[in-house]
């Protein structure tokens, strides 16, 4: 068996299930401080209850994100030794930097923030759901460095084959890393606002009316109708950023097989690599040149121009589509969701019925983006620099088959029980609603706790 | 030697990485034995042992992200050599963690039910890490030799290790917990003892024939006497160890500590000794960490912002640890 193919399916299956888990605590960090601060500020209890919610969904998510993570860092010295071999000293570093200003800090911190409410003082406390949540968007900083020098590598030298830095701020702020970094974060702000208004529609389908279920849902909303339309522009900059950097990646996207002006936008197609022709396609006349160059008659480049060097279209194209067709949908029923929500001040049945399959809307649209940005990187590793072929390292292909049939069913039982357990607590919030005792009122009422296991 | 950066720099890293081993051997070492005590717990026994560990193990497995990391930064092509060929062991390192760092969630928050089930894996997956990490260690020792001589020689680290791990756990519990559990963690401590100094006897007596060279460095005049004292030392505090732990638990709860600060004390012996036998080599018999080491720019540029944030990194654990203090009572997520 093929060591390269199967390496890069284990590496390909490992990113994607570890970034389900970021692309939710990144964020959802920030809710929780969000919940604190509201309820600092006001007293009102349904806040805290809402902390106390998501903060278990924080804690699972984070302990999936955490494992998956550290399988991660071993992954480039099992699977890709020539990629530390080639561009070691500028990885290095970007990773070495995110262990030490983000791991322990979040690490660290979220031991007080969970188990600490009563051992620190309340204002400790908040400052310790600070310090997770801003570990964890540092954490987002250094790895997304890391990966967008990979699309688009700049501030270095090849000697011999090794990349060494030559100018290390512009290793960090190379030419993608704002847009990425930006487009990343907003996804995962919509991951966890779409995961904390679904979860919320199911209490509320559930039968469940009370404060906090209100109060996440609202917020859950709010946010994500604020974010998906900076989504859509930052996106939209983002391609504009990828077509001066990487114009092989923009052509797959569009599928876009010549290079010429006035060219459509592609709605959907069959891209066939083999004539070189899309299939049943659909396309709204001179779209593309319109989004890409604002103006009909611009020109954009096609896959001719990259005759043998371009990534697999079919792919690329299709991944790109959904994570789009993704944000219009979150634009659509966050915006319905808030009109009923802030002007009716209901939650009719029927949307509340979308809003739960939407809450892994935001999964779909980040592993989709994923796709987009990393096959259609290929065939490079770092563009211009090394080709994945070349950084696969000498382990069998059987060995690897055998490693890769254990993670893929590990990952989907997984994957299985953490979505049982996230829908059997928003159930069982939605079966005690606010009617426990409140936080006051006694000595441990509030506490969850660790080993109930109910 | 001249000491300038490119000659100095790959050595303070090494030392860097030595140490992020020797702390998260010692502090994941605790919380992955009180997941292989979990055999002998019961039910309620199993929810004190998971708060004497809940707000500290993912800090302790940070340890270990930050030694591959440093591996990885500043010997970038050892990283490679070392992780493919102990590709397998990784595998069953990473299944281990992972299935016990899920478990460790995931059994407080299913339907009671089927807790029993996550308890069982919290148990297997640290069992697996421990033995996994075991096995790596001796088949680095011998230079990363495959084999049925290495396999077997990695096979007893193995044991070995796990033993050392399930000590840890047990000295730990003696620190957090009271009564019943305590006593119970008091023996286990000394059944413990037994297999770990069982396991580095044979480790010992198996090194010089497995690798002649490490025998050389270390029976040799004038190393032998200034060597001595490590394995005195630690010979000395295994017994101490064990006359202390024969009159625990003590009126007041004295010495509770003590076991744990003296295992950890025989961890950094050993662990001394270990990094004498493989200097230079950072990977043994094969590359030193000279040859492996990354640019001395990369490593300066690291260096520079390690020098500021890994004392914050210590006193941030620190305070969390003393916030966490004191004995260990039922976890409550607040
Ligand atoms: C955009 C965000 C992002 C991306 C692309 C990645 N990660 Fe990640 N990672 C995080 C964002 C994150 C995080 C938010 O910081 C996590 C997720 C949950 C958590 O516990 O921290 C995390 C956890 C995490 C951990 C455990 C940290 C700990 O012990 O606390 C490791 C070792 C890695 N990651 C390593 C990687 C590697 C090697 C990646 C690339 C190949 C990678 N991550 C991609
Ligand atoms: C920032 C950290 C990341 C780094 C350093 C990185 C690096 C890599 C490497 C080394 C490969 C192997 C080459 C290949 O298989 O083609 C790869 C491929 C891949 N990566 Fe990433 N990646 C990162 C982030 C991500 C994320 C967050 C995802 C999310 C889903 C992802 C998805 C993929 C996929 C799907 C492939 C397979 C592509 C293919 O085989 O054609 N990557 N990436
Ligand atoms: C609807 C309008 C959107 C547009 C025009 C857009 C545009 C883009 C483009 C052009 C890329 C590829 C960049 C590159 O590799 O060079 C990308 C990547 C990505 N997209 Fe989107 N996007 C949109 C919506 C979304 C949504 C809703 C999500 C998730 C919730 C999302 C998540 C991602 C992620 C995670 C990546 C990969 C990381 C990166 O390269 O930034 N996008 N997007």
């Amino acid at each position: 068996m093929d060591p390269l193919l199967l390496s890069r399916i284990q590496f390909g299956a490992n990113i994607s299930f570890h970034i389900l888990f970021p692309a939710i605590t990144i964020s959802l960090g920030w809710f929780l401080l969000f919940f604190k601060w509201r309820y600092n500020r006001t007293g009102d209890e349904a806040w805290m209850r809402a902390y106390f919610t998501w903060v278990k969904v924080f804690a699972l998510s984070f302990a999936l994100g955490v494992v998956s993570g550290v399988t991660m860092t071993f992954q480039f010295g099992t699977n890709w030794p020539g990629f530390m071999e080639t561009v070691g000293n500028i990885a290095g570093p970007l990773l070495g930097y995110e262990v030490l200003t983000a791991f322990f800090l979040e690490a660290v911190f979220l031991g007080i923030m969970l188990f600490g409410f009563r051992k620190v003082s309340n204002r400790v406390h908040t400052l310790a759901t600070f310090l997770v949540a801003f570990g964890t968007t540092m954490s987002a900083f250094w790895i997304l460095a890391l990966n967008s020098w990979m699309q688009t590598p700049a501030g270095f030298e090849m000697r011999d084959g090794v990349a060494y830095a030559t100018d290390w701020w512009a290793v960090i702020f190379n030419p993608s890393f704002p847009y990425r970094l930006i487009h990343m974060l907003l996804a995962s702000g919509l991951t966890a606002a779409f995961l904390v208004a679904g979860f919320s529609a199911l209490r509320h389908l559930a039968g469940d009316r009370s404060e906090s279920m209100w109060k996440a849902l609202r917020t859950g909303i709010a946010v994500g109708a604020v974010l998906i339309p900076l989504q859509i522009f930052a996106g939209d900059q983002h391609g504009l950023n990828t077509l001066e950097h990487q114009p092989a990646k923009v052509a797959a996207m569009e599928a876009n097989w010549e290079t010429r002006s006035n060219v459509p936008l592609v709605l959907f197609a069959l891209p066939d690599e083999a004539a070189k022709e899309n299939r049943y396609e659909l396309a709204i006349p001179n779209g593309a040149s319109l989004i890409l160059r604002h103006s009909a008659s611009g020109v954009v480049p096609g896959l001719d121009q990259f005759e043998g060097e371009h990534p697999p279209v079919m792919p690329v194209f299709w991944a790109f589509r959904i994570m789009v067709g993704v944000g219009l949908a979150m634009l659509l029923f966050s915006w319905a969701g808030a009109f009923y929500l802030f002007r009716r001040g209901t939650l009719p049945k029927p949307l509340a019925l979308v809003l739960v399959p939407m809450a892994l809307s935001g999964w779909v649209g980040v592993l989709a983006g994923w796709y987009t940005t990393e096959i259609g990187r290929q065939p490079w590793l770092v563009t211009g620099v090394l080709k994945t072929a070349d950084a696969v390292g000498p382990v069998a292909g059987g060995h690897v088959a055998l490693t890769l049939a254990g993670y893929l069913a590990l990952y989907a039982v997984l994957l299985v029980v953490y979505l049982g357990v996230l829908i059997h607590m928003a159930l069982k919030a939605a079966r005690e609603g606010d009617r426990s005792p409140s936080p006051a009122s006694g000595d441990h009422a509030m506490s969850q706790p660790m080993q109930a296991g109910e | 030697m001249i000491l300038d950066w490119p000659t100095l720099l790959p050595l303070i890293f090494a030392g860097l990485m030595g140490v992020s081993i020797l702390l998260y051997v010692i502090l994941d070492g605790f919380d992955l034995g009180i997941g292989i005590l979990f055999t002998g717990a019961d039910d309620a026994e199993k929810d004190t042992m998971i708060a004497a560990i809940g707000p500290f193990w993912d800090a302790n497995e940070t340890w270990l992200v930050l030694a591959v990391g440093l591996l990885l930064v500043a010997f970038p092509v050892a990283h490679g050599v070392i992780l493919t060929a102990l590709y397998l062991p990784v595998f069953v390192l990473l299944l281990g963690l992972i299935l016990r760092g899920v478990a460790f969630d995931f059994r407080a928050k299913v339907p009671v039910h089927r807790k029993g089930r996550w308890n069982m894996l919290f148990f297997a997956g640290s069992l697996l890490a421990a033995l996994a990490q075991g096995y790596m260690l001796g088949i680095y020792v011998l230079g990363l030799q495959q084999g049925l001589p290495a396999m077997g020689f990695a096979l007893l680290t193995a044991i070995c290790l796990t033993a050392a791990y399930a000590a840890m756990g047990a000295a730990w519990l003696i620190y957090k917990t009271e009564g019943a559990l305590q006593e119970k963690a008091v023996r286990w401590l000394r059944r413990a003892l037994v297999l770990t100094v069982a396991g580095m006897g044979a480790v010992s007596l198996a090194t010089p024939l497995a690798s002649p060279r490490i025998f050389d460095k270390w029976f040799a005049w004038p190393q032998m006497a200034l060597l001595a004292p490590l394995p005195v030392v630690s010979g000395l505090l295994f017994l101490w160890l064990w006359r202390i732990s024969g009159k625990l638990p003590a009126e007041g709860d004295a010495h509770s500590l003590k076991p744990f600060i003296a295992l950890a004390l025989i961890f950094a012996a050993g662990f001394g000794g270990l990094a004498y036998s493989f200097y230079p080599y950072v990977v043994p018999e094969r590359m030193t960490i000279w040859e492996a080491a990354a640019a001395t720019d990369s490593l300066a540029f690291i260096l520079i912002g390690t020098a500021f944030v890994l004392p914050v990194i210590l006193g941030y654990t620190i305070y969390a640890y003393r916030v966490f203090g004191g004995k260990a009572v039922d976890l409550s997520y607040d």
